[in-house]
């Protein structure tokens, strides 16, 4: 049964299937609930073969954890990706185009349009990519947009992960499990491929790379932390699946005016680095002189234009939970239109009106830390104790600016399997988007994330999260 | 004026150097009102260089890279530049760095209680008029700091080194800069050279700073001879502190100790 305050993706209140989960719903209802349980369990077996597991910050023992695997897909019409891929596009447009405008004239702020501070006073701006205009003129080459949707017609962005987003390796290994475990339900429903993601990252990597490389084709190279970083996983998955180089710190070198990797057969230059290293750590040369995870020079390189850096060092600054109230207008400075994603709603703590409002509601408000990311310091007012509002209170008046608040959505459930059947969890969707000079790709899928306890709204994998394979439906 | 100027850097090692890298901002601002480079190279022994750029303060900088099994690197810039007398006034220049950005303070520039306490003094002359208000300042930081040379060193905070009542240009300027942007002014450090009155013959390049004033843009102090520069002045590099304008900024492998000299003339 499903919970009418919430909009299910399946279910009608009246308990039919919604049209894109029909084929879905007959399949299932032909299907003997115990075999599926056991197909479920079998699917844990089969992600724990291929060896993907995360670290959990914050534990006491850091230890490697399987993300939980749900086997009922999230299932999205045709037309419905049609809308989703026009919004995000338009928005990733409009984030590259704030970028370059940030890290040049700032016409935004000259307009009024965007108050000074919130660039001013974020640590997520980087001088050095002051003037720099990145080789084929990207700046975030790899998004994450995270959405949630409240109704037949309603989507939000939550956020615009426009660093390092993460999970791709989740969206590519749920299909493969899927595949492997219901081919007969690919043949009866036309779902769209997400398998092309690596070769298309591999092909707009590529496009960005710097016009003077003279080989036949660009070096794309991974640039890892290392084995004991948490997505160590998902570097070493995409480098191979895209057939680019894995490299740490330690392979590289600045070698005849270019970033240069270690091999047997001598130093081969570099032309692409998808770097999964923050900033801070990208070069002890220009930036933290501790850094044992950077390449020392290769800003120095990067600003001669002769690599690429993906992202670009200093987009932090477009996806911080500050600037996201700000975003309706970021889209319409930079594309003349009216975002077609809608925003949340946020009240930002700096302001004192808005501080007050936000004491006031506690209860029934999410709050960020505006820096924060992955769920971590935040407050689900709904669901937090007199205790936990109390201190949560108190945190915010001593420090409002580092906080931004937003209603509770109400965000849609699919249902997932368990043992008393199928019931109910809420989802969020994190689409992967690629930009090339001129072109923005969309892989029509996904990583669906579940909240798998009852009525819980955080979907994070760190809090207890899962996740379900996307499917995207053809005309 | 035209000023010949010659100039070598020589970092020598008691082993060879497993891996540096040495980023260098030497090369005189070209295309700033004042200031006309008519010549100007740069070599380098036991280095090769790597990459050629400009900064995001506008900086010409090189980036070079130790040669394998080298003891030692010198760096020789020489050339000639045609000078013109602005009373120190620079002007608003052209770079893409927002003026925001030279309001911020930085690790070595951050205002303790030392330096907001001679900034307030120069607070009521700053309410008057600007220029005056700066020039206040800059008497002011004179005067509670004294010219010494080796109490201070280039990693010397601001505050430290205006706790301590002593120092050299470098801390003069950064002083100065600390404690106009604690009044609110954008405040920038200059790196470059001056020639002197009575030798050719120098130990080390110069450094002063720069304070945003409006009407006027970018006008120079130097606190350390009590001047707005004039024609006898450089302008190589700026940031907004020592670190950022550095002539040379170096990071290497290995635990080599390291002596450095220098060779400097400037001269008419």
């Amino acid at each position: 049964m499903t919970d009418n305050r919430f909009f299910d993706e399946m279910l009608t209140g009246a308990g039919d299937a919604r049209v894109p989960y029909s084929e879905y719903a007959k399949w299932f209802s032909g299907e003997d609930p115990k075999v599926l349980l056991k197909k479920s369990n079998e699917a844990e077996t089969f992600f724990r073969r291929i060896g993907i597991t995360f670290n959990v910050y914050g534990q006491k023992e850091a230890q490697e954890r399987l993300i939980p695997f749900d086997i009922v897909p999230r299932i999205i019409a045709a037309r419905e990706w049609r809308l989703l891929e026009k919004g995000i596009e338009q928005r990733v447009r409009a984030l590259n185009a704030f970028l370059a405008d940030i890290y040049h004239r700032q016409e935004i702020i000259k307009s009024g349009r965007l108050p000074e501070h919130i660039i001013s006073r974020n640590d997520a701006f980087l001088p050095q990519m002051v003037g720099m205009t990145p080789p084929g003129g990207v700046y975030t080459h790899i998004v994450g947009t995270d959405l949630v949707r409240t109704g037949e017609n309603e989507f939000y962005v939550l956020e615009d992960n426009a660093r390092t987003p993460s999970g791709v390796s989740y969206m590519l290994e749920n299909r493969e499990t899927m595949l492997q475990m219901f081919p007969e339900l690919f043949t009866k429903m036309k779902v769209r491929p997400v398998s092309g993601y690596p070769a298309e990252l591999r092909r707009s990597l590529s496009e960005c790379a710097p016009p003077n490389f003279d080989r036949a084709k660009p070096r794309v190279a991974v640039l890892t932390p290392g084995i004991h970083n948490s997505a160590y996983f998902e570097h070493s998955f995409l480098a191979d699946q895209m057939g680019a180089e894995l490299v740490e710190a330690g392979d590289l070198r600045v070698v005849d005016g270019k970033v240069q990797m270690r091999t047997t057969m001598g130093y081969k230059p570099i032309d692409v680095i998808y770097r999964r290293v923050d900033d801070d750590f990208l070069d002890p040369l220009s930036f933290n002189p501790d850094s044992m995870l950077g390449v020392p020079g290769i800003m120095d390189v990067y600003r001669a234009g002769n690599i690429t850096i993906a992202n670009a060092p200093g987009t932090g600054i477009a996806d911080d939970k500050a600037l996201y109230s700000y975003m309706p207008d970021i889209v319409e400075f930079y594309t003349g239109e009216k975002a077609i994603l809608k925003n949340v709603p946020t009240w930002r703590c700096s302001e004192p009106d808005s501080l007050q409002y936000v004491l006031d509601n506690l209860n029934e408000l999410v709050v960020k830390e505006v820096h924060g990311s992955g769920g971590y310091g935040m407050l689900v007012g709904p669901a937090a104790s007199k205790k936990e509002l109390a201190e949560f209170g108190a945190k915010l008046r001593a420090k409002p600016d580092n906080y931004v608040a937003q209603p509770t959505l109400a965000l849609s459930t699919v249902p997932i399997m368990t043992k008393k059947g199928l019931a109910p969890r809420h989802v969020d969707l994190r689409p992967y988007v690629l930009v090339a000079p001129g072109r923005v790709h969309i892989t029509p899928g996904g990583l669906t994330r579940v909240a798998l306890k009852e009525g819980s709204l955080v979907v994070n994998s760190s809090q207890g999260g899962g996740t379900k394979d996307t499917w995207v439906l053809g005309d | 004026m035209r000023l010949k100027i010659s100039h070598t850097t020589t970092y020598a090692y008691d082993r060879p150097v497993d891996y540096a890298l040495l980023q260098l901002r030497l090369t005189p601002r070209g295309g700033v009102a004042g200031q006309n480079v008519l010549s100007w190279s740069t070599r380098y022994e036991g280095a090769t260089l790597q990459v050629a750029y400009e900064d995001h303060f506008r900086n010409a900088v090189e980036m070079v890279q130790m040669d394998d099994g080298s003891q030692s690197v010198s760096i020789h810039c020489s050339g000639e530049i045609e000078t013109e007398d602005r009373t120190g006034v620079v002007g608003p220049g052209c770079g893409l760095a927002p003026l925001w950005l030279y309001r911020q303070p930085t690790k070595a520039t951050t205002a303790g209680p030392v330096i907001r306490k001679l900034a307030a003094g120069a607070k009521d002359t700053l309410a008057e008029n600007a220029l005056s208000g700066v020039h206040d300042l800059s008497d002011r930081v004179a005067e509670a700091v004294s010219y010494a040379k080796g109490t201070t060193h280039v990693a010397t905070s601001a505050e430290e080194a205006a706790s301590a009542g002593q120092g050299v240009c470098q801390d003069h300027a950064q002083i100065l800069i600390s404690a106009a942007r604690h009044l609110g002014l954008p405040a920038r450090y200059v790196s470059g050279y001056l020639l002197l009155s009575d030798r050719i013959d120098q130990e080390a390049a110069h450094g002063w700073a720069e304070v945003w004033l409006e009407g006027l843009g970018w006008v120079g102090f130097d606190v350390s001879n009590a001047i707005c520069p004039d024609d006898r002045y450089v302008r190589v590099a700026v940031g907004r502190d020592y670190s950022e304008a550095a002539p040379v900024h170096g990071l290497r492998q290995g635990g080599a100790s390291e002596e450095l000299c220098v060779s400097l003339q400037v001269q008419q």
